[in-house]
């Protein structure tokens, strides 16, 4: 049970997915310009990354490791992931439309989210077993999910503010996340679990 | 002809102007050796993706476009990524799960969409050369910054600076020098701008 929560909180704020390992920071910049879309695609992420979490593990495990065709991991965890989003924004559609109709526009921009294909590709290389690779997709996404309202909060702030021209836009959101990434690097200290 | 690889290079600058392919960009620049290797790792792979999508064209049915491009990518990130591994063991292990990340950069999928998939092979080619190029070039200037204030060396060499900032290596340092040096490009083509006006 310790484990379980060290390797959460790891996932959440030590190791946090976009501010520390620079994963998924397309939708980080991108979807960030107002807190409830952000709320909208952190959540997307976070469904679709506990299910991918899941699926690669027994992908690798029941289909690529009996096959000795490890090589061939890239190929087949971005095919599953393509599929996955396709599958769950119908499966959405059909038994839960309320929650279709606000995680709607954001699920096929994961596809091309890499912080999912790389949490598959991190469950694999850290070999964790099938619950802590769960564990590891759920965390991520609520980490992602952390990071992207935060910023979201900041840069609704910035909107207003009078910022020197050739920064507006991208250039000062940027510094504001190097900002955001210095607060995180204080939870580098917390050494959870070993 | 010169113009489609030149394009790529400046006007459309895939990091600078496209804002395309930003975790590899912020995630490995911490030293110049390993910007220019993820630099001209995605070149190779954006060549030969935008060549052999161009060639086949017209057999990919219009509905699976998608997909054929994401396993087209996939397959040459992999004969990258088994090169690498056999040839530069210690650039494979710093760039890390960066280079199978390579299929997920949008640079690749989206030059594939937008030029490959109409254009014959030759400015096919060319367009993933200067692309390519284009974004080794943005990931150098990145990652020597980065080396040289965050670690006080270029290349593994040196440069005689007692205290470096080392936050620039950390991940805020990242964010921060991208951010700047995009001011910076802003502000050089708005001059350009005025003065042409």
């Amino acid at each position: 049970m310790l484990d379980i929560i060290a390797l959460s909180l790891t996932a959440i704020l030590v190791q946090n997915v976009v501010l520390v390992q620079f994963l998924g920071i397309c939708p980080f910049i991108g979807v960030s310009k107002k807190t409830d879309t952000a709320l909208g695609m952190g959540m997307a992420v976070t469904f679709v990354m506990t299910i991918a979490a899941m699926m690669t593990y027994l992908c690798q495990k029941l289909i690529l490791e009996p096959l000795e065709i490890e090589y061939m991991q890239t190929v087949a965890f971005i095919l599953i992931i393509a599929a996955l989003v396709q599958f769950v924004e119908m499966f959405l559609q059909k038994i839960i439309p309320a929650l279709y109709s606000s995680l709607g526009i954001y699920l096929p921009l994961i596809t091309t989210n890499c912080a999912v294909l790389g949490i598959a590709l991190v469950n694999v290389r850290s070999q964790y077993s099938m619950i802590e690779s769960v564990i590891n997709g759920f965390a991520t996404g609520i980490g992602f999910l952390l990071a992207i309202v935060i910023f979201a909060g900041v840069r609704e702030r910035l909107e207003f503010s009078d910022i020197p021209k050739p920064l507006r836009g991208f250039p000062i959101a940027l510094i504001s996340a190097s900002l955001l990434a210095l607060a995180f690097l204080g939870f580098q200290g917390m050494k959870i679990g070993g | 002809m010169w113009k489609t690889f030149k394009n790529g290079i400046f006007d459309q600058n895939p990091t600078f102007v496209q804002l395309l392919g930003m975790c590899p960009t912020l995630a490995v620049t911490t030293s110049l050796i390993n910007g220019i290797g993820m630099g001209l790792s995605t070149t190779a792979v954006l060549v030969l993706s935008n060549l052999l999508i161009s060639l086949i064209r017209r057999l990919i049915p219009q509905k699976v476009r998608i997909a054929a491009y994401v396993v087209v990518i996939a397959t040459f990130v992999t004969v990258v990524d088994l090169l690498l591994k056999a040839y530069l063991p210690d650039l494979s292990s710093s760039l890390g799960i960066f280079i199978p990340l390579i299929v997920v950069n949008c640079i690749i999928l989206a030059r594939a969409e937008a030029f490959a998939s109409k254009n014959k092979p030759l400015p096919s080619f060319l367009d993933g050369l200067g692309m390519g190029l284009g974004f080794t070039l943005s990931l150098s200037c990145i990652s020597a910054v980065r080396e040289i204030l965050g670690n006080g060396t270029l290349l593994g060499i040196s440069l005689g600076i007692s205290t470096p900032a080392i936050a620039i290596i950390l991940p805020p340092g990242g964010f921060l020098t991208l951010g700047v040096l995009m001011g910076i490009v802003n502000f050089v083509r708005e001059r350009r701008a005025n003065r042409n006006a």
